[in-house]
């Protein structure tokens, strides 16, 4: 209010910089305030676990603050962290990182993928990106002065981004390639060969590759690769991972950056002046889930990927014809055949059977034509939600 | 893979042959296959429903933990006694324990009085039954592994990105 009066004489429109100026909001912004006042929702629109964090890494964190351990940490995130996501790293893909250099504990992966883009580009530089993508690359590129190109990926290709495509698009402006796999919204996951191939791309025009690795924990069947595990791609590459998903800590946001000793630098600069430091008992959290969360990160795998399972033959059967993800917790199938946009899909959705899901526009031209579906949710409210949108896919079929 | 069947029925015993089929990507006629024979090797016992009977006005019922200190049998041990005690259908549970006691009851009865009659009654005169210590249940706040009371609270924004 008193920013209004004092520049009342100013349009609002001058107020506001001209780079955010050039970012739209989130697609699916006003779906929340239709949500709100609905009762009786299924939702499949979130992007996150529906279990709890497990009791076993809440109750040192509890504890951590009953014992006060309430100040701030160092910049790169309590030794200890460090150390243990070091093991991590080595234990999962043989990847030697130093805990001293080459890690910084982030405010999830959302502020590493931020530091990352503001740590490495200038005005104008290119950033190559799969369309469609996590809603958020976009403007974090865009916020660091960057500029963004995209790679259409489509359905018949497993929505996987080419080397070859990713090539024909490079210009002496390129700084880096944005890759995350397993994928946020499509569930695709990239195999071995092919990210092979991007690498070398990568490494014959000397690009930065940042990799958002956040869902690697959650796989079916397939394996997953580290992108900086692939030959002589660990300096060049900016490994952001997290908690969020794997261990069921969402609202803590934690997670974390590795890269090389210059980067990890560069990145910790804008960390220290902006964020300080993680807030404490979420790494104390962490260090829990580090040390003994494995058995807990396998139970919901497992579950997982029975609810994959039934909500990918469920799509199927009701004419919405899906992909098979293999990775992440998103179905992403095909609303083509009802003749309505994705947009339109998903709102008379909600509107007419009470089923949340995102319409994939939000995520890039790509998407269109395709909902997100996040079946991170139990299998009885899968069948319900099944239901519901197989009466709605009858009736809206021509 | 029966392992896996097994944690989706004790989760949902109303989980169909069919949907247990899609979630571990077997066929029916496998799963139906694996399910009567963990039924006839008395892995599957029964399937049950986890109730709150506190919410269920016209059926009162009272709990008792009940510590049993029992003399062992020469050749049979504490197999005999617990045999004897088990066949009561108002003991619901019997384990053997280590520590002060041997036996440990959970006993159920619409009345105090009913409970407390059958201890006196039946249990203390069992050949073997040393002593009883009888515990009353005030409150259940977790059964099963499901907790009792207060709504589940949904915790989650329905839509975030």
């Amino acid at each position: 209010m008193a920013v209004n009066t004092r520049l009342k004489h100013k349009k609002q429109t001058e107020i506001i910089s001209e780079r955010l100026k050039q970012i739209s909001p989130s697609g699916i912004r006003k779906f929340f305030d239709l949500l709100a006042s609905m009762e009786g929702i299924i939702s499949l629109g979130v992007g996150e676990p529906d279990y709890s964090t497990p009791w076993h890494i809440c109750e040192p964190a509890v504890q951590s603050l009953e014992k006060g351990y309430t100040m701030y940490t160092s910049n790169l995130g309590i030794p200890e962290l460090r150390q243990e996501l070091a093991r991590y790293l080595k234990d999962n893909y043989n990847l030697s990182y130093d805990p001293e250099s080459e890690l910084l504990i982030t405010v999830g992966v959302s502020e590493g993928m931020d530091l990352a883009m503001r740590a490495i580009l200038n005005p104008g530089d290119e950033v190559i990106m799969p369309d469609p993508c996590y809603v958020a690359y976009e403007p974090c590129a865009l916020l660091a002065g960057g500029t963004v190109i995209k790679v259409p990926t489509y359905q018949q290709n497993g929505f996987e981004i080419s080397a070859a495509e990713i090539e024909a698009r490079l210009t002496d402006r390129t700084k880096a390639i944005l890759v995350g796999y397993p994928a946020n919204p499509t569930g695709a996951v990239m195999p071995r060969d092919k990210l092979r191939a991007i690498a070398e791309l990568a490494r014959r025009h000397q690009l930065i590759v940042i990799s958002d690795e956040i869902y690697a924990r959650l796989i079916y069947g397939v394996e997953h690769t580290c992108f900086a595990s692939l030959p002589e791609m660990k300096e060049s590459t900016i490994l952001l991972g997290g908690f969020s998903k794997a261990y069921a800590m969402t609202g803590w946001r934690i997670g974390y950056a590795a890269s090389s000793q210059e980067l990890i630098a560069a990145m910790t600069k804008i960390h220290q002046y902006t964020m300080m430091c993680v807030p404490t008992m979420s790494q104390v959290a962490a260090i829990a889930a580090l040390k003994e969360g494995e058995s807990s990160v396998l139970e919901m795998v497992t579950e997982y990927d029975q609810r994959r399972k039934l909500i990918v033959k469920g799509l199927n059967e009701i004419g919405l014809p899906c992909f098979e993800p293999k990775g992440a917790f998103y179905a992403f199938p095909s609303i083509k055949s009802t003749g309505l946009s994705s947009e339109e899909f998903a709102e008379k959705l909600l509107l007419e059977e009470k089923v949340a899901a995102v319409p994939g526009s939000a995520f890039g031209q790509c998407g269109e034509g395709y909902i997100r579906c996040c079946y991170a949710t139990s299998p009885n409210e899968i069948k319900e939600a099944l239901t519901r949108m197989k009466r709605f896919v009858t009736k809206h079929t021509k | 893979m029966l392992k896996e069947i097994l944690k989706i029925l004790e989760n949902d015993s109303r989980t169909t042959t069919r949907q247990i089929a899609t979630m571990t990507g077997r066929s029916e006629a496998e799963v139906t296959k694996l399910l009567s024979q963990a039924e006839q090797d008395r892995v599957i016992l029964k399937y049950k429903t986890v109730v709150n009977w506190d919410k269920v006005k016209e059926e009162r019922q009272v709990s008792a933990l009940i510590e049993v200190k029992v003399t062992p049998e020469p050749e049979a041990g504490f197999d005999s006694v617990a045999e004897r005690i088990y066949h009561f259908p108002q003991v619901r549970t019997v384990y053997l324990l280590s520590g002060t006691y041997d036996l440990l009851l959970l006993v159920v009865g619409k009345t105090e009085k009913e409970v407390a009659e059958f201890v006196s009654q039946k249990l203390a005169h069992i050949e073997g039954v040393q002593g009883t210590v009888t515990h009353f249940m005030l409150k259940r706040y977790k059964e099963d592994g499901e907790i009792l009371e207060g709504e589940e609270e949904v915790k989650r924004q329905p839509v975030i990105l």
